[in-house]
């Protein structure tokens, strides 16, 4: 349970490596909860006006779980793109058209300047991106919405997208991901589950072919981000 | 119990037998997102009371003939209905401004007419609603039909008479108090001064006059100097009830901030802090957000205040800001599944609470159109529900449990079978009976008290 604060000693993990798709880590449900609530932060800035304070509670969110994973060493050079985190802030208050304006330009941008106004405010791309944007993913173009009530209609779809597209991510060393996995006193047991049962039975298939998927080039956590960053990246480009 | 002044309540609500008295709504609509029937007493003498739906006010109003009378109340009906905002667009911003109305709080009344303030995401609206029983008749310069009459033609001078009518009652906005938010207002709170009030948005809470529609005073900015740095924002705000130069304001951490007026125009220093320091056993990613404070309500001695967070209602005596004096749990059980309400942002789920007239009491909703009451003094709770299937007239309510693991009871509903579609967000206790009302989705259940 989240708040119980049983902390999982490292050999139930190890039991959780043995039976894999049936306990997900600690560092996965983590990992899964920061996919949810980035998603959740695209869909703010989705819509017209964007709700401030259930923008403002998600992002804590995420930072939170960017500081933890800081803390266990699974998130290298987290420093800048703690900052990048930190610009959704500004992006919680532009409007629709300055959305549309960032999409047709170049994902790199800098800390955007504030004006007084916040609601005109940060013609900023999407903090995530953190590269160009030249290599599009062919299903960019599903990402490519006119306006916010299409975004919310195929939410699911894009969801199934983005995980999907994790799906693919897998360590070579699985030990390796455990091995940075703090003592922690959160305990996510039952997060996963509930949310496996829920509507995204890609992720579950994702988790559960996991350790059978062949490794990619790097084989750590800092991968996964990387690959998370793309992902981003996707979504972004509406 | 009819007729009973400020003594009269006795204490308690579970000392009560509530029942069933009257819905009100529409029985099968369908119910928009987003739209759900609130309601807001009149606090002074719970006379009226309003709902609304949407844009769409409805005033009710306890008839006349059937209050005072000896075993029976009277029943609400429906006195006025209006719209309030019509939907905007701003052109600067190139946004539309729903209509759709987040707060309604009535004035004291002063005369035969009732006043109440009900805003929207950016404007604050004054509305008058009065009754008219008498139409002037005899005009010298009209028609009957309100043509104006050929000067040459009149040829005598007669006074009008005031001739009765069937009872009209109108409502027409008498103040439009605009552009003073950037952000969306989330509470307005009517001072005891009867002339001024707040209103409070995200980051900002302003000072009006009632009289002025032009001006306004910045009392509370917390809007950082660079965005990016914003972490907290104002959740709900109300002034202190005897007190006109104290008000509070919540946040979106689980914070309380009283602040005084006499000590600065701008009160970005607070007077008083009230934070529970954090219990590091229950720490999760979601404490932040199940910390934040939905509502924020003084009692009426204006000794104490009741805050709302996801999972609890907390009493504060003003005089102790290290920890609240009493915590109630709202649905504990759902603390295990948080981060499925995360996931189908019920998390995100504003709860409102109230009080009871004597403040011995306190009201909140839940979810499954559960709500639940909590007597301070003799430290019971109860769950009850509202719904059609138990609403015969002046069927008792029966309490309610949820199951929260290992075998279910008969008559208790598991967890896991809980509706959070049907979530009650605002409750009202009328301020001297024992009467209250609850907004489920798109219906208004009204209950009494049996005994009295």
């Amino acid at each position: 349970m989240f708040a119980r604060g049983l902390k999982r000693k490292y050999g139930d993990q190890e039991e959780g490596v043995e039976g894999f798709g049936t306990v997900p880590s600690y560092c996965l449900q983590r990992q899964s909860l920061l996919d949810m609530s980035l998603v959740k932060l695209q869909l703010c800035h989705m819509l017209v006006e964007p709700n401030l304070c259930r923008s403002v509670l998600i992002a804590n969110t995420v930072r939170q779980i960017q500081e933890e994973m800081s803390r266990d060493g699974v998130w290298h050079g987290m420093a800048p793109q703690n900052v990048e985190q930190r610009a959704p802030i500004d992006r919680l208050v532009s409007t629709e058209i300055l959305c549309r304006t960032a999409r047709g330009t170049d994902g790199e941008h800098p800390t955007p300047e504030l004006e007084d106004d916040p609601l005109q405010s940060s013609a900023s791309e999407l903090p995530i991106v953190s590269s160009a944007q030249g290599q599009r993913n062919p299903q960019s173009s599903l990402w490519e919405m006119d306006n916010p009530q299409e975004n919310r209609g195929s939410f699911q779809k894009s969801l199934d997208q983005i995980f999907e597209t994790l799906e693919n991510k897998s360590p070579s060393s699985v030990e390796e991901l455990f091995s940075d996995v703090d003592s922690s006193y959160y305990d996510l047991d039952t997060v996963l589950t509930g949310m496996m049962s829920g509507t995204k039975p890609s992720l579950c298939n994702g988790l559960e072919s996991f350790a059978a998927a062949p490794p990619p080039p790097s084989s750590t956590c800092k991968s996964d981000l990387a690959e998370l960053d793309h992902v981003v990246e996707i979504l972004v480009e509406t | 119990m009819a007729g009973a002044g400020g003594g009269g309540c006795p204490a308690g609500g579970n000392d009560f037998q509530w029942c069933f008295s009257q819905v009100k709504g529409a029985v099968d609509e369908d119910v928009a997102e987003g739209e759900v029937l609130s309601l807001v007493p009149s606090k002074y003498n719970g006379d009226q009371m309003t709902g609304w739906y949407g844009h769409r006010i409805t005033v009710y109003h306890v008839s006349l003939q059937n209050k005072g009378r000896a075993h029976s109340r009277g029943e609400y009906n429906v006195y006025s209905t209006f719209q309030s905002h019509e939907p905007e667009f701003d052109y600067l911003k190139s946004l539309e401004i729903e209509e759709k109305i987040n707060k309604i709080r009535w004035l004291p009344q002063q005369n035969a007419a009732h006043f109440l303030l009900s805003t929207n995401d950016k404007t604050i609206k004054l509305w008058k609603i009065s009754e008219r029983d008498k139409r002037a008749e005899g005009y010298n310069l009209k028609d009957e039909d309100g043509r104006l009459r050929d000067p040459f033609r009149i040829t005598a001078l007669r006074v009008p008479i005031l001739k009765p009518m069937d009872l009209m009652v109108e409502a027409s906005p008498r103040r439009i108090f605009a552009n003073a938010h950037t952000y969306h207002i989330n509470s307005i709170s009517v001072n005891s001064d009867h002339e001024t009030y707040l209103s409070a948005d995200d980051l900002r809470i302003n000072l009006w006059h009632l009289e002025i529609t032009n001006r306004s005073f910045n009392i509370v900015d917390i809007k950082p100097a660079n965005m990016e740095e914003l972490t907290e924002v104002i959740t709900a705000a109300e002034f202190h009830p005897h007190q006109c130069n104290v008000f509070v304001y919540s946040s979106s951490k689980g914070t309380i901030r009283l602040c005084d007026m006499r000590s600065s125009a701008l009160c970005d220093r607070h007077a008083k802090f009230f934070e529970e320091p954090e219990d590091p056993s229950s720490r999760s990613f979601f404490s932040e957000i199940i910390s934040s404070i939905s509502d924020v309500k003084f009692s009426h001695s204006g000794r104490y205040m009741m805050t709302r967070d996801y999972l609890s209602v907390k009493v504060w005596d003003l005089n102790m800001e290290g920890r609240p004096v009493e915590t109630h749990q709202v649905h504990e059980y759902l603390r295990s599944k948080l981060c499925s309400l995360y996931e189908n942002d019920c998390i995100f789920d504003k709860f409102e609470c109230c009080w009871n007239g004597s403040d011995s009491a306190i009201m909140t909703g839940s979810y499954n159109n559960f709500f639940r009451m909590f007597d301070r003094n003799t430290r019971r709770d109860v769950t009850l529900e509202a719904s059609r299937e138990n609403s015969k007239p002046r069927a008792s309510l029966k309490p309610r449990k949820v199951c929260t693991g290992g075998k279910r009871k008969k008559d208790e509903i598991s967890v896991d079978s809980l509706d959070f579609n049907k979530k009650i967000l605002h409750t009202a206790w009328h301020p001297m009976e024992s009467i209250i009302a609850v907004a489920a989705t798109n219906n208004l259940y009204i209950f009494q008290d049996k005994i009295n």
